[in-house]
């Protein structure tokens, strides 16, 4: 374990620097400065390797805090740290961010400098987020993730970047009021920002909240984190986004931008509000069901392939939010195994989209047709990151949707029944648009001459396939150092049932005789908690 | 060094297949065939050979099931599922059958796609296949063998659409992958359900602990009939059973060798493995045996109604295939697990080479698929159609064949129950037929394809070696059976019995009566014999025998002895004909029933309905909104400073009139008056 220093800040700041570095320099030399970016965010994510030290394996609680004191009246905190979850978040966030880098080599053309300080900043906001532990300080990252974000869409996305830039700020802002409402609802109640002294007074029973009240705070926060997810029926601005925004944007949007929405549940509105949570599972566990096949039954039938890509998103994300609130530990690792995994399949695919853009400059699904002959190589590619969409096994999709489900079931079969059709509606819509863009006889003669896969782009898949194979296999690496930071949050968001799992335990071991009659009862109970 | 090297590491079984596969996936695209062949050949040849050493480690060791743990593949909670492989007696027959008739059809397959485009791409995709199936078999829980059931799944679906240029082929291979999900669907909520009741996925464990809980009852529908009908439903997928078997026929589509190997030796009957993997689930649970047997013999009997009338000679096989796993699906739907696994072997070897045989002839006469232009070909290409002639012997179930001892046993096995016995007994009627009705119009009569154009010729070395070695297999592979006619056992099921030992009591105790009538004179024969029991055995075999050779004279007369009579038959029954040619229309009754209506309930409601106009307009509608009611009040910012005087004065009474007239008791606005 580490103890001192400041990673934490160091890793948020740094590509501020490199930013600020970019901005020094002169705007013509586009090579100098895409290098540049490249070095700093490639440092980053190598830097954000020393995590894996720093969060030892089966550790409670947050690691590497760092505490200063920023303001103080109202006494905002400068808190950061981290565990399990975010700690992952955080690498996806500092790996994907060099390959969006490389990704836009040379599709970006027009204010090169401006476009990576911008991607540079994006990543400072999205790690701000996941270390922040004060809530003026998370709100505060927040808020400036957005900027970039919108900019990249608004300045460097295609025909209707503008409608798609301001519907995304718009949407995301309406939450964030809400949520800024809460804080300062929380503040005012509690006399603090800081997340874990709320948790405490809180768990403590030192401030009790009212049933309304504890389910209107829920509803505040939960509404921004909806929305970011998103979940179903907030998701429209999320195809527009996607399909403006330039593949860097779209896969830092989906890759990470959307995770930390499902973070936010867990980090917020579980531990915070776990009565109000409860009493809204199954309201959202509905919305996420209906996200998981909505999702997929709307992307099924998209005529555009970046919408396609965007609306399974709104399934996937489904998966996620109702493995946060089925409230069994195996879901919820799964949950976050899926943020991951999401993170890097459903990247992979806005990747290889934005790659068939460069060459024909269109999203048509019907412009394409018959690409395997004239680019195998990225035919093979798409393929690999389709299956490990669709879940298949060995690939990373499989291990968080299958932890989702296993968990949901454990407690509501009905939900995880229904969630398991999503199963079916992926292998559709991937395979039958895998099958219109890529098999046959080429239909539009443009497409016979397309250059395969260049050394650049097979970089970034083959490193892509890497991650997805590994991720694939190796879970446990991944799930052992999340398990402590879930686990967590289950007995967060279930005092209770932690409680009567230890005097269990203690009281009255598990005997081979009982398992006969009531060994169902028991596994249940058994399977939420260990 | 270990006493049982090969066997610690069972892992390599799997393993060099996916070498194999890797190899030339990565580098074959520039090599020369002969290089691909040694990565392919080379790496399924020593996966055989390592699988026979562990076989032989394995009866060294003395154990009843090898289990060992490699690495701890998912994790969380309390569940894990790891990367466990197993050997029992089960396992064994399942590998063997995997490693040798997938090696024989590999090099079958150097001849056969010798000069086809993608020649390393497809063997890459083949060794893949092997890497799945042999985990699929070798698993020793419910995840793991998942993935071989998902990777299986997926070969499926590369080598069915391995022509992708053509539209049927990648439809086909998305209807396989996508109809098998459907049963995965199934299958995976059952792995949900066991954990949930048992809190493991680990087959010791499970079946160990299942084994406490009390047996079902019949037509109780408990947790052992919930568990099986789900992990079934998976079966009826990859198995091709009613009512998931559309994907089979269509996935003839794909290269001959993929048909022999995949979708009749070895993938389709990883669902009847799964079965006979979970018996103790399953002999718990007769509701749930009762619904696999009648499905097994609705499919038999069903699948072999079609391959009467097909004209494609794939199809025919294709269909063939459905109605043998049918049969699988009976055996094992009455308890006898192991006579299911018998004809799952037999079957591997005579079909394997039906449809590789079937391949030569297809290869023999420039790519001709179509039986109605074939005719005459037995003297052209001599070892094709003795080798074939074998296999139609062997599944027709020609006394001394595999298929007749095989077919036999389940036929013994479901005799107590009528219906399941009539409709089996017709089934093997029909499978006869079809058969010969196959091999006459292919070698027999008079050539109907252009003689000028085409020449008849004997398929490479590389193509028909496997095809004698799969004949012989095909005969000799139901010996082990044979000496049970004799009064002694069945060595095949005596050998499965440590695995099934306590299911498949039940099947050897058939009570005398339910030997039907028609074969009451052989029981004097029997009797000679010396053994009660034997003189139903040799009954009931007579009687097969006897329905077989109906089915054969039937195709004799129709096809040999008065061809233009099938013809005139097809006429006079012409709806019956043209519904069995069309398949029933089952085809297009999930399409105009589920895809169809899908697609346009997504389009036209979800869509452009709900989402964009519903919920995205509702959005923007908002949006526009707040902007009219912006441009309104906007007005009344008129920089006219009477006006604002009025505005002031208008808030000013307002305000007065909240707070006066406000309920008294009743709490005021938030912040208004303090």
């Amino acid at each position: 374990m580490l103890h001192g220093g400041h990673l934490l800040s160091v890793l948020i700041f740094f590509p501020a620097v490199g930013a600020l570095a970019l901005m020094l320099l002169r705007g013509d030399d586009h090579k100098f400065i895409r290098s540049i970016a490249m070095i700093v965010s490639t440092a980053e994510f190598l830097f954000s390797l020393i995590l894996l030290r720093g969060v030892p394996v089966g550790a409670t609680g947050y690691q590497l805090e760092e505490f200063a004191k920023w303001i103080s009246a109202p006494p905002i905190n400068y808190h950061l740290g981290v565990d399990g979850i975010s700690m992952f978040l955080v690498l996806l966030t500092t790996f994907l961010t060099p390959i969006s880098v490389l990704a836009s080599w040379s599709s970006i053309q027009n204010r090169v400098k401006e476009f990576f300080v911008m991607l540079l900043l994006l990543e400072v906001g999205v790690v701000g987020v996941f270390f922040s532990l004060d809530l003026f300080l998370f709100f505060l990252f927040w808020e400036v993730m957005l900027i970039p974000m919108a900019l990249l869409i608004g300045i460097w996305g295609h025909e209707r970047r503008v409608y798609a830039a301001v519907k995304f700020v718009l949407y995301t802002m309406t939450g964030s009021i809400l949520m800024l409402v809460g804080i300062i609802w929380l503040y005012n109640a509690t006399g603090t920002f800081d997340l874990p002294a709320i948790q405490q007074t809180l768990a403590n029973g030192l401030l009790v909240l009212a049933p309304r009240t504890e389910m209107l705070l829920f509803l505040a926060f939960f509404l921004a984190f909806a929305i970011k997810v998103p979940l179903f029926p907030l998701h429209t601005w999320l195809p527009d986004a996607h399909v403006e925004a330039p593949t860097a944007g779209s896969v830092m949007l989906a890759g990470v931008l959307l995770k930390l929405g499902t973070y936010g549940m867990m980090r917020f509105c579980l531990p915070l509000f776990p009565e109000a949570s409860h009493r809204a599972a199954r309201w959202v566990a509905v919305l996420a069901i209906i996200g998981i096949i909505y999702g997929a039954l709307v992307s099924m039938v998209q005529p555009n392939l970046k919408k396609l890509v965007a609306y399974s998103s709104v399934s996937h994300l489904g998966f996620v939010v109702l493995g946060i609130f089925a409230f069994h530990n195996i879901s919820m690792q799964g949950a976050v195994y899926q943020m991951l995994a999401h993170g890097i399949s459903t990247g992979a695919l806005f990747l290889l989209v934005g790659m068939l853009y460069d060459r024909r400059h269109t999203f048509e699904i019907s412009e394409f047709g018959g690409l395997s002959t004239p680019m195998p190589k990225l035919a093979a590619f798409f393929l690999f990151v389709a299956l490990s969409s669709l879940g298949l096994p060995m690939l990373n999709g499989f291990v968080g949707e299958f932890l989702i489900l296993l968990g949901t079931y454990q407690r509501h079969w009905g939900w995880a029944s229904w969630a398991a059709l999503g199963v079916i509606l992926s292998a559709c819509y991937l395979l039958w648009s895998y099958q219109r863009v890529f098999f046959g006889e080429i239909t539009v003669e443009k497409n016979r001459t397309l250059p395969d896969a260049s050394a650049r782009e097979k970089w970034i898949l083959a490193t892509m396939a890497v991650v997805t194979l590994w991720m694939g296999i190796g879970s446990v690496f991944i799930t052992r150092r999340t398990a402590a930071a879930t686990q967590t949050v289950m007995d967060q968001v279930e005092p209770q049932r932690a409680y009567e799992a230890r005097a269990r335990s203690r009281t009255k071991p598990l005997t081979k005789t009982d398992s006969s009659q009531s060994s169902r009862t028991i596994s249940i109970e058994r399977l939420g908690i260990r | 060094m270990p006493a049982h090297p090969i066997l610690e590491y069972l892992w390599i079984i799997p393993l060099l297949p996916l070498l194999g596969s890797a190899i030339n996936g990565l580098l074959g695209a520039k090599w020369p065939n002969r290089i691909v062949n040694i990565a392919a050949i080379g790496s399924t040849g020593l996966s055989f050979l390592c699988a026979l050493e562990a076989v032989r480690e394995f009866f060294d060791s003395g154990q009843v099931l090898f289990r060992k743990e490699f690495f701890a593949w998912i994790t969380a909670g309390n569940f894990r599922a790891g990367f466990d492989l197993q050997m029992d007696q089960l396992t064994v027959v399942m590998v063997l059958v995997v490693t040798g008739v997938g090696w024989l059809i590999h090099i079958y397959a150097t001849g056969y796609m010798a000069h086809e485009g993608g020649y390393y791409r497809f063997f890459s995709y083949l060794n893949l296949f092997m890497f799945f199936m042999l985990i699929l078999v070798l698993a020793a829980n419910y995840v793991l063998l998942f993935v071989g059931w998902e990777g299986v799944g997926l070969s499926s679906y590369l080598l069915i659409g391995f022509y992708f240029l053509k539209k049927s082929a990648a439809d086909a291979g998305k209807k396989a992958f996508i109809v098998n999900r459907i049963g995965d669907f199934g299958f995976m909520l059952g792995m949900f359900f066991l954990f949930r009741t048992f809190g493991t996925l680990d087959f010791q464990t499970l079946f160990a602990k299942a084994g406490l809980w009390p047996a079902e009852a019949m037509g109780q529908f408990g947790t052992f009939t919930i568990a099986c009908l789900l992990l079934f439903m998976g079966a009826t997928g990859k198995s091709a059973q009613l009512p998931l078997y559309v994907w089979l026929p269509d996935a003839m589509e794909g290269p001959t060798p993929v048909s022999a190997l995949i979708h009749a030796a070895t993938m389709v009957t990883a669902g009847v493995y799964v079965v006979a993997r979970s018996h103790i689930l399953f002999t718990y649970a007769p509701t749930a045996m009762l619904v696999v047997a009648i499905v097994g013999c609705a499919t038999a009997f069903f699948a072999a109604t079609i391959g009467l009338v097909q004209t494609d000679i794939k199809r025919v096989l294709a269909y063939s295939t459905v109605s043998q796993l049918g049969y699988m699906f009976l055996a094992c739907g009455v308890g006898a697990f192991g006579a299911g696994i018998f004809h799952l072997m037999t079957h591997a070897f005579f079909k394997a080479l039906l449809f590789l045989a079937a391949g030569s002839v297809i290869h023999a006469i420039g790519g001709e698929q179509d039986m109605t232009k074939m005719g005459g070909l037995s003297k052209k290409i001599r070892w094709t159609y003795g080798t074939m002639l074998v296999a139609t012997l062997a599944i027709a179930g020609a006394p001394g064949f595999s298929g007749f001892f095989s077919k036999d046993a389940i036929l013994v096995a479901v005799a107590g129950k009528y219906w399941l016995y009539g409709f089996g007994l017709l089934s093997a009627l029909l499978t006869s037929f079809y058969m010969f009705r196959l091999i006459f119009l292919t070698f027999f009569g008079k050539p109907r394809y252009d003689e000028h154009k085409v020449h008849a010729h004997e398929s490479p070395r590389s193509m028909f070696i496997p095809l004698v070695i799969l004949a012989l297999l095909s005969i000799v592979g139901g010996w082990l059976a044979a000496p049970e006619f004799w009064g002694h056992a069945n060595y095949f099921e005596d050998f499965l019995n440590p695995v099934f030992a306590s299911p498949t009591q039940s099947v050897k105790t058939i009570p005398v009566d339910t030997a039907p009538r028609v074969g009451k004179f052989l029981f004097a024969f029997g009797e000679a014999m010396g053994r009660a029991s034997m003189e139903i055995l040799w009954t009931y075999a007579a009687i097969a025998v006897g329905t077989a050779l109906i089915g054969f004279l039937i195709a004799y007369w129709l096809y040999i002895r008065q061809p233009r009579k099938a013809d005139d038959l097809a006429k006079s029954l012409r709806p019956a004909y043209t519904t069995l040619l069309n398949k029933y229309y089952v085809d297009e009754l999930y399409a105009a029933v589920v895809v169809r209506p899908l697609v346009w309930l997504s389009t036209n409601v979800l869509w452009k309905a709900a989402d964009v106009a519903g919920i995205d307009g509702t959005v923007n509608g908002i949006a526009h909104g707040a902007a009219a009611i912006g441009d309104g009040v906007r007005h009344s910012q008129s920089g006219n400073t009477r006006s604002y005087a009025v505005w002031v004065v208008v808030g000013a009474i307002v305000l007065l009139a909240i707070i006066f007239f406000w309920p008294s008791g009743a709490k005021t606005p938030v912040g208004l008056v303090r």
